[in-house]
């Protein structure tokens, strides 16, 4: 078909508002239009009083994410982002599936890419559990008064003394960094990851996209990944980091590669991926070399021959139906962290209808792996991470009852640098430089301040982690790990409380 | 709350039941009625080689439960003796379960390659308290073990316990606060040669039970102390650890002390046995046939008091009942939390005693 289709206008769902009482611009002021990267601001002239002309910020209507930023640069308050839902009459068809379905009839349609984790109304189990306290019969714990503990060790452990005990990395905060590719954001934000991660004690993760020379110098706390398209993957690469994680999947788009376009592919992710500049960088849904469990054990000790078994080898996996029976396969093909990341895991890009409608939640995951590895026998030669969706400290130590060792954060991680979850990281417009390399924006991200404010997520996290733990009577985090007994379900039926293997409350 | 007391002659002398009933007695305060308890080591000496079964059974002698366990032990194990464990009711306690002890030991073919003998006495009581209506109060060589709802001075006169004698004695008072109290989940409690009293309640029980079921424990009884008592048997007869080691490994050095003493070991158990940390409050006494560890929670949330009086040691949660039992003593302490106190047996005791 040759013939041209009716491109059907949708609006966007959100615009940005002006105050124009409060605004500037008679004064010249025109800070909203230059930090919007989408191109959705415009400075229309006006005359003022005395016939000057004046440039006055106005809605274009057509480009708005509710990224935000205009909101957060303008000096003067002025801005706020409303929300505007395409009314349909029809009480079935909603404004987003009318709105896709336009935007795919158009001539540009196609798959519909997001960035950012899942939005869809499944349930957020974590919001359904609660802590216990300690009253009376036992006594809480003063975090300011008393030593509290939150490290945490990840890697094998043999099932009894007297056996060598693997590598191990080692946590001051059981949080870590997850894996956001080199290209998917730029270089200052893995720099600030790893500077973060340094001052905190903890580990920041490459991500697919190779791990950039000058940023080598904080291998100690680096995870590197091996993914499906092997992008930079070298025998220097495996040995500059602390542990090498081999990606399987991800919790935003399970069972997919990725797709970092060519336009994003400049000089420097060019050289760190070992690909042409300019070229797509695509990687393949599974890996060429792995297409049964079998496979996995021969690239994991292929890896750890190369490393001369110096640093744990991590498998990651999106989190899936039968994730307790993969676990248990990955557990016993040698990994010595498996990380599990659950649908509403982020991403830089994912078509839409993958993040939306595949996997499962992380809750329901990491409960039903840990118990799976217990019931094996076999819980403590691997070490288990959470992810996908973690949203606060009272987040992390959920997980951890209910079986996990630590967790990996990510979207955190933006949101600390500004993101306000516009879901657009594939555009190469990100308005904070976060996900993108574009001169003029990537420029957004001071290192320095992005550090620090890495580093104040952590600290704030670890301190509410202490606070919770104190209330429950822990000293020591590991005595939280799958202890279930300490959580409780509101609203959950039977089934889900079965597989979270906690009581209902009041029970 | 709960009360414990340890008397411990490490000469191996002898004691009747007498003093530790007084001595638990004046802690009255600090039990409600529902579970009292004793052990005493050295209470059989004429069948020191055979495992000395205490079990309970619901109901009367007529309870098919009797027929039924004795049927299962004369199918595995040399029953050498059987008899009624005489009690005594009274106003306070009117009535209770049928208890008879068995002097026995396991028959040789029927282990497995692997087993130990004490494996096999593990596997036979772990079958009998999933049997209905039967319970095993104490498995132990030389030990028994009497317990039951009521505060301990009356259940003291119910099993009359100065009619036994032994050279380590432990008592306790529970006031309970997880479990409902019955005659079962009164404290002591036992497994093989290991008995526990203790007093707290622990914050990682569900840690530290699900670490234990994946290694062949089941925890019927639900109680914190049945989880301590399996963690120590795990650790020191499964695993090897030194009484010393298993102690740390329930209540650990700071990662910051173990990072400034640079200890490797301490840090290599802390990492392999995290999940068998024992957390919140308690201070319990754990006795052997070696002699008896006394052990805080790391943050000394629970009083325990230890005392020693030539050969003879004490561990008490109250100054009073040490006080009681000899006024004069060499020393008295209280145990820093997570500083277990070591006190063993001296050498050639039984010849001593």
């Amino acid at each position: 078909m040759n013939g041209m289709a009716n491109n059907w206008k949708v609006i966007p769902a959100f615009r940005p508002v002006f105050d124009l009482d409060r605004c500037d611009y008679a004064n010249g002021c025109t800070i909203c239009a230059k930090e919007c990267s989408f191109g959705e601001i415009s400075l229309r002239p006006v005359k003022d009083g005395g016939g000057e002309v004046r440039y006055r910020p106005s809605a274009n209507l057509s480009a708005c994410n509710a990224c935000q930023r205009c909101v957060k640069m303008c000096p003067q308050n002025a801005i706020h982002i409303e929300h505007q839902p395409m009314h349909t009459s029809h009480g079935y068809w909603t404004s987003e599936h009318v709105g896709n379905i336009w935007r795919q009839a158009g001539n540009e349609g196609g798959v519909l890419l997001v960035g950012n984790g899942a939005t869809g109304p499944q349930r957020r189990y974590f919001d359904h559990i609660m802590f216990d306290a300690c009253q009376v019969t036992n006594p809480s714990i003063d975090p300011l008064r008393e030593p509290m503990e939150i490290r945490r060790y990840l890697g094998r452990k043999p099932a009894r003394y007297g056996e060598e005990i693997g590598p191990q990395l080692k946590l001051d905060v059981p949080i870590m960094f997850g894996a956001m590719s080199f290209g998917a954001v730029n270089k200052r934000v893995q720099e600030a990851e790893a500077r973060a991660t340094q001052a905190s004690g903890t580990y920041w993760n490459t991500g697919e996209g190779g791990f950039y020379k000058d940023l080598r110098i904080y291998g100690a706390n680096t995870i590197v990944q091996v993914a499906s398209g092997r992008f930079g993957v070298s025998e220097d690469f495996l040995k500059s980091a602390a542990a090498v994680e081999i990606k399987i999947g991800q919790g935003a788009k399970p069972g997919i590669g990725g797709h970092l376009p060519g336009e994003k592919v400049l000089k420097a992710i060019s050289e760190t991926r070992m690909i042409p500049e300019g070229s797509d960088a695509l990687s393949p849904a599974p890996h060429h070399d792995i297409y049964s469990i079998e496979d996995l054990r021969q690239l994991i000790y292929a890896i750890k021959e190369a490393m001369e078994y110096r640093v744990p080898v991590s498998v990651k996996i999106a989190a899936v139906h039968n994730v307790a029976p993969i676990v248990s396969g990955v557990a016993r093909a040698g990994a010595d962290i498996i990380a599990i990341d659950g649908f509403r895991g982020g991403t830089g890009a994912t078509p839409l209808q993958i993040r939306q409608n595949t996997g499962i939640p992380i809750e329901l995951a990491i409960s039903a792996a840990d118990t799976r590895l217990r019931e094996e026998g076999i819980r403590d030669t691997v070490s288990l991470v959470a992810s996908g969706g973690i949203m606060c400290s009272s987040d992390v130590l959920k997980a951890i009852c209910l079986g996990a060792d630590a967790v990996y954060v990510g979207t955190p991680v933006l949101v600390a640098l500004g993101c306000g979850l516009c879901q657009r990281c594939f555009s190469g417009k990100c308005p904070y430089g976060i996900t993108t390399n574009r001169p003029g924006l990537a420029e957004r991200i001071d290192v320095d301040q992005a550090t620090q404010a890495l580093a104040n997520l952590l600290h704030a996290w670890g301190e509410e982690l202490k606070e919770l733990m104190g209330s429950m009577g822990i000293s020591a985090i590991e005595a939280l790990r799958s202890n279930r007994d300490r959580l409780r379900g509101v609203g959950l039926n039977e089934e889900e409380l079965r597989i979270l293997e906690i009581k209902h409350a009041g029970a | 709350m709960c009360g414990i007391v340890g008397i411990i002659n490490t000469d191996g002398k002898r004691t009747d039941g007498s003093h530790i009933r007084e001595a638990i007695r004046i802690q009255r305060e600090r039990g409600n009625g529902l579970g009292g308890g004793f052990a005493v080591y050295g209470a059989y000496p004429e069948n020191r080689d055979k495992y000395a079964f205490h079990i309970m059974y619901e109901g009367d002698r007529h309870n098919p439960a009797v027929s039924a366990v004795e049927d299962y032990l004369q199918g595995r194990t040399h029953v050498y003796q059987s008899e009624q464990i005489p009690v005594y009711p009274n106003d306070r306690i009117p009535r209770g379960p049928y208890f008879k002890r068995y002097f026995l030991k396991p028959i040789d073919e029927f282990l497995s390659p692997q087993q130990t003998e004490e494996d096999y006495i593990v596997e036979t009581v772990m079958h009998i308290n999933r049997m209905p209506d039967a319970f095993v109060v104490s498995s132990g060589k030389d030990i028994g073990v009497f317990k039951g709802m009521g505060y301990p001075e009356d259940i003291a006169d119910y099993f009359r316990i100065e009619d036994y004698s032994g050279h380590m004695w432990v008592a306790h008072n529970r006031f309970p606060t997880n479990t409902p109290g019955w005659w079962g989940g009164a404290h002591p409690f036992t497994i093989l040669d290991k008995a526990v009293v203790h007093n707290g309640e622990i914050t990682s029980y569900g840690t530290n039970v699900r670490w234990l079921e994946m290694n062949g424990y089941q925890c019927l009884l639900r109680t914190d102390t049945e989880v301590i008592s399996y963690i120590y048997d795990k650790l020191t007869r499964q695993d090897g650890l030194s009484k010393k080691d298993a102690c740390f490994v329930m209540a650990p050095a700071l990662w910051e002390e173990i990072d400034r003493r640079g200890d490797e070991k301490d840090r290599y158990l802390r990492q392999i046995y995290g999940t068998a940390i024992v957390n919140g409050p308690f201070g319990i006494v754990l006795t052997h046939t070696g002699g008896a560890i006394v052990l805080n929670d790391r943050n000394k949330l629970r009083p325990v008091v230890c005392a020693q009086a030539g050969n003879t040691y004490y561990a008490s949660s109250e100054e009073c009942s040490i006080r009681l039992l000899s006024p004069e003593v060499d020393r008295i302490w209280s145990p820093k939390g997570g500083e277990p106190v070591m006190i063993d047996m001296i050498e050639g005791w039984k010849e001593a005693a």
